[in-house]
C-alpha cells in the first residue's frame, strides 16, 4: 500500500459519510447505562423519519463528559445531549428540523468543555472506533507513512526528545530518552510493549483511549518499533476491560488485512505485529518488570533494576514499555511537531494530560488539559465542585501510590514537580473529589487494604509491612490506638517506602504520609488519650 | 452445576482447549492465555484441569498451580449460578459501593468474595472496573449497572434468584 491508496480510503469513507452525523457513545461507561438501546432506537427513529438518506446514526466511543452518560451529539455543530433515554430517540431526530425537543442538553462553553484542549482524546467520540476507514479519514496512519519514508529512526527520537514528552503511566521518565536507551541497546531481537494495565482505581483513561481510538495506540506502538529497531510489539491489557479488548482485536485484524501491520509496511522493509496479552488481575502488573513476567506466562511478581527492561527486558531483549496515554501522544507529536507540542504546558512539563475526574464532583468523566492548570481551574470550574454544593475538601492523585491534596493548596499546577511537591504524584491521571463525608484515616485504610491485597508477597517490606500499616490504620480508625501508633505508623511508612523492592511497596505509604501532613487532626482525634 | 460434569465423549471443551494450546505452539509463556480459555470454558479451574495445562505445555504443575493462585481472576472454585460484582475503586467507594457490599452480604448472608450454600449467588468484589464516571457500580451476571444503589441492587438480586423457580 502506498500513500495515495491511503488517500482514496479516506476518500471513499468521506464520501460515504452521510451529511448529518448522530454520535452515540457505546464506550462502557455509557454502554452500562443503556446507550446500546438508545443505539437500536436512534437508528429505528431516522429510519422511521424517512431521513435516513441524510442522517446517519454512528456508535462512538468514550465523549468524556461520563457523567451526563448517556451522550448524544449531533454533527456537525449540533447540540450535545445529555442523560438520553431510549424512548426519547424520535425527539433527538425530530430535533434536527428544529422541533421542540425536553432532552437535556450540555452547554458547549461550560468549562468542563471549554477548558480542554484536546491533543490524545481528539478522535475520541467523533469516530467508530470499530471502523479503521474512519480512523483513515480522520489522517490516521499517514504519520506512519511519513515516519517510514522520510524519516531515520534517531530522527524520530530527536523529534521526540525535543517535545519534552515524558511518560503518562506515572513516573514521568522522559520518553525520548527511553526510546534512545532501547535504540542503543545491542540484540537482534527487541520489542515495544504497551503497559495498558491501568490498575489504579479511580482511573480509566487508557480504557478509554482503546475502547474510542484503539488506531491511534497501535499506530504509536509501529512508530516505536520502527525507532528502536523492534519487530513485534505486545499490548498488555487488563481482563477487566472486555470492550477494550475485543475493539483492539477488531482493530488489530483490520489493520493486519490493510498491510498496515505485518511483514513490509507501506513497501518498506519494515516488519512488525502486534499481539494482545490479557492480564489476569494484578495490580503489581503495571511495574514494567512484573509485566514482563505476566507476558512471559509467568507470576506478575517484580525483579531488581538494573538491568532494566530497555537493556534487558522480555525473555532477555531490549524492551521499551510505555504506557497508553505516552504512545497516543506520539502521532500527534510527528504530526504537529516537536516545537507546537513543546509550547504546551509548563517548562518541565510539556503537553496535555488526560485525567479522570471522579468523586463527590458535579462533572464526571473525562478531561484533556494543558499541564500547568490549577487543580482548582480543574476540581471547581471544570468538574463544578461538589453535586451538593458543599466545600471540596481534598483530591486524591495517583491512586493508591499518591496522595491527597487539600483544598486549601488547590493553587497547585498540575505538573510532575509541583504534584510531588505537594506530597503527591501525576500518577496515572485518576482524580477522585472528596468532601466532608470522607475520613480521611479511613480513606488511607482503604489504600493500605489495596496495597496489602495486591502485594506480591515476594519482598518482605511490602509483604509484612502493607499488613501491619493496615492492622495499625484500623486500630487508629477503631478508636483503640494509642499516640505510641501513631508514632509506629510514621516509623513504618519510612521503612516500608525505603525499603520495597518496587513501586508498590515503595510508593504505598504515601496516601498515609500525605493524609498524615495534611489532616493530622483526623488521626488524633481518634486517638485514644490516657492522661 | 454446569463445571463440575464428568466429561463425556459430546464434550468438546477439551478439544477446543486444545486447539488454543496448539494455536500457542504449546509454548509455556502461554500458559495465562490458556488459562483464560480454560476458565472460559469450564467456569473455574479444577486441579485436573490444571495438570492437564500444565502436561501439555510441559511446565511443572506447580508452576501452573503458581500463576492460576497468582491472579485474581482466576478461580479454583465453582462459581455460584450468579455472580454479582460490588466495585470497590475509589470512585465508588467514595459514593459508598462499601455501604451497597454490606447491604447485600446481609440481606443474601454470603461474605464479600464467597459463594452463597446453595450455590446460587457469588458475591465478589473488584478493585475498579474503570466505570468511575458512572460510579458506584455493580456487575450482576456481567451487566454493569451504574449509578447504583443498594435497594435497586437488592430488588434485582430477588428477582433474578426467585425467577422460575
Amino acid at each position: 500500500m502506498d500513500i495515495s491508496e491511503l488517500h482514496a480510503i479516506a476518500d471513499r469513507e468521506r464520501s460515504r459519510r452521510k451529511p448529518i452525523r448522530i454520535h452515540c457513545c457505546t464506550a462502557s461507561g455509557c454502554q452500562a447505562i443503556g446507550s446500546t438501546e438508545l443505539h437500536r432506537q436512534l437508528v429505528q427513529a431516522v429510519q422511521a423519519s424517512g431521513r435516513d438518506d441524510e442522517v446517519e446514526v454512528v456508535s462512538v466511543g468514550c465523549m468524556g463528559f461520563c457523567g451526563g452518560g448517556p451522550l448524544v451529539v449531533v454533527e456537525p455543530n449540533g447540540p450535545r445531549f445529555e442523560h438520553v433515554r431510549p424512548e426519547q430517540a424520535s425527539e433527538v431526530v425530530a430535533a434536527l428540523d428544529g422541533a421542540p425537543c425536553t432532552v437535556q442538553r450540555s452547554d458547549p462553553h461550560h468549562p468542563f468543555f471549554s477548558h480542554q484542549l484536546p491533543v490524545v482524546l481528539r478522535n475520541g467520540g467523533r469516530i467508530d472506533p470499530e471502523r479503521i476507514e474512519e480512523y483513515i479519514a480522520a489522517d490516521g496512519y499517514q504519520t506512519l507513512y511519513r515516519v517510514l519514508h522520510d524519516m531515520t529512526p534517531a530522527e524520530v527520537i530527536e523529534q521526540l526528545t525535543r517535545s519534552g514528552l515524558r511518560g503518562r503511566g506515572g513516573a514521568g521518565y522522559p520518553t525520548g530518552l527511553k526510546w534512545g536507551t532501547v535504540a542503543k541497546s545491542r540484540g537482534e531481537q527487541k520489542y515495544v510493549v504497551c503497559n495498558g494495565d491501568e490498575g489504579d482505581p479511580g482511573a480509566f483513561m487508557d480504557r478509554s483511549v482503546l475502547e474510542s481510538d484503539p488506531h491511534l495506540v497501535l499506530e504509536g506502538m509501529c512508530i516505536a518499533g520502527y525507532a528502536v529497531g523492534a519487530n513485534q510489539g505486545y499490548l498488555y491489557v487488563r481482563g477487566e476491560y472486555p470492550q477494550a479488548i475485543s475493539r483492539l482485536r477488531t482493530a488489530i485484524n483490520q489493520a493486519r488485512r490493510l498491510g498496515i501491520l505485518g511483514s513490509q509496511i507501506f513497501d518498506t522493509t519494515f516488519d512488525f505485529k502486534i499481539d494482545i496479552r490479557i492480564g489476569a488481575g494484578a495490580f503489581v502488573c503495571g511495574e514494567e518488570t512484573a509485566l514482563i513476567a505476566s507476558i512471559e506466562g509467568k507470576r506478575g511478581q517484580p525483579r531488581p533494576r538494573p538491568p532494566y527492561p530497555a537493556e534487558s527486558g522480555l525473555w532477555g531483549c531490549p524492551t521499551l514499555i510505555n504506557n497508553v496515554e505516552t504512545l497516543a501522544n506520539i502521532v500527534p507529536i510527528l504530526r504537529g511537531g516537536a516545537d507546537w507540542y513543546a509550547s504546551i504546558g509548563t517548562e518541565r512539563s510539556k503537553g496535555t494530560k488526560v485525567f479522570a475526574l471522579t468523586g463527590k464532583v458535579r462533572h464526571t468523566g473525562l478531561i484533556e488539559v494543558p499541564m500547568g492548570m490549577t487543580l482548582r481551574e480543574i476540581v471547581e470550574d471544570m468538574g463544578g465542585g461538589t453535586p451538593d454544593g458543599s466545600p471540596v475538601k481534598a483530591v486524591q492523585t495517583g491512586g493508591p501510590s499518591g496522595g491527597c491534596i487539600p483544598a486549601s493548596l488547590f493553587d497547585t499546577p498540575v505538573d510532575y514537580e509541583s504534584l510531588a511537591a505537594a506530597g503527591s504524584i501525576m500518577g496515572s491521571g485518576g482524580m477522585v473529589v472528596m468532601d466532608s463525608s470522607t475520613n480521611m484515616v479511613e480513606l488511607a485504610r482503604f489504600y493500605m487494604e489495596f496495597c496489602m491485597d495486591e502485594s506480591c508477597g515476594k519482598c518482605i517490606p511490602c509483604r509484612v509491612g502493607t499488613v501491619q500499616l493496615h492492622r495499625l490504620l484500623s486500630r487508629i480508625h477503631q478508636g483503640i490506638a494509642s499516640p505510641a501508633d501513631l508514632d509506629l505508623l510514621t516509623q513504618l511508612c519510612s521503612l516500608v517506602r525505603d525499603t520495597s523492592l518496587c513501586g508498590l511497596g515503595q510508593s504505598a505509604p504515601n496516601p498515609v504520609l500525605s493524609t498524615l501532613r495534611y489532616f493530622r487532626d483526623e488521626y488524633e482525634a481518634l486517638i485514644q488519650r490516657h492522661d | 452445576m454446569g463445571g463440575a460434569k464428568a466429561p463425556a465423549a459430546s464434550d468438546n471443551r477439551l478439544k477446543i482447549l486444545e486447539a488454543t494450546m496448539k494455536r500457542h505452539q504449546h509454548r509455556p509463556d502461554a500458559l495465562i492465555e490458556v488459562l483464560h480459555k480454560a476458565q472460559e470454558l469450564y467456569g473455574y479451574l479444577t486441579p485436573d484441569l490444571l495438570s492437564s495445562v500444565a502436561h501439555a505445555l510441559r511446565i511443572p504443575p506447580s508452576r501452573v498451580y503458581g500463576v492460576a493462585t497468582f491472579y485474581h481472576f482466576f478461580s479454583l472454585a465453582p462459581p455460584g449460578e450468579h455472580t454479582c460484582t460490588v466495585c470497590l475503586g475509589t470512585a465508588c467507594y467514595v459514593k459508598g459501593a462499601a455501604a451497597i457490599l454490606a447491604a447485600l452480604e446481609q440481606d443474601r448472608g454470603v461474605r464479600a468474595g464467597s459463594t452463597s450454600a446453595d450455590g446460587k449467588l457469588s458475591l465478589l468484589t473488584v478493585r475498579c472496573l474503570g466505570a468511575c464516571g458512572i460510579a458506584p457500580a455493580v456487575v450482576l451476571d456481567g451487566d454493569v449497572i451504574g449509578h447504583a444503589d443498594a435497594e435497586r441492587i437488592r430488588a434485582k438480586l430477588h428477582e433474578l434468584l426467585h425467577q422460575g423457580s
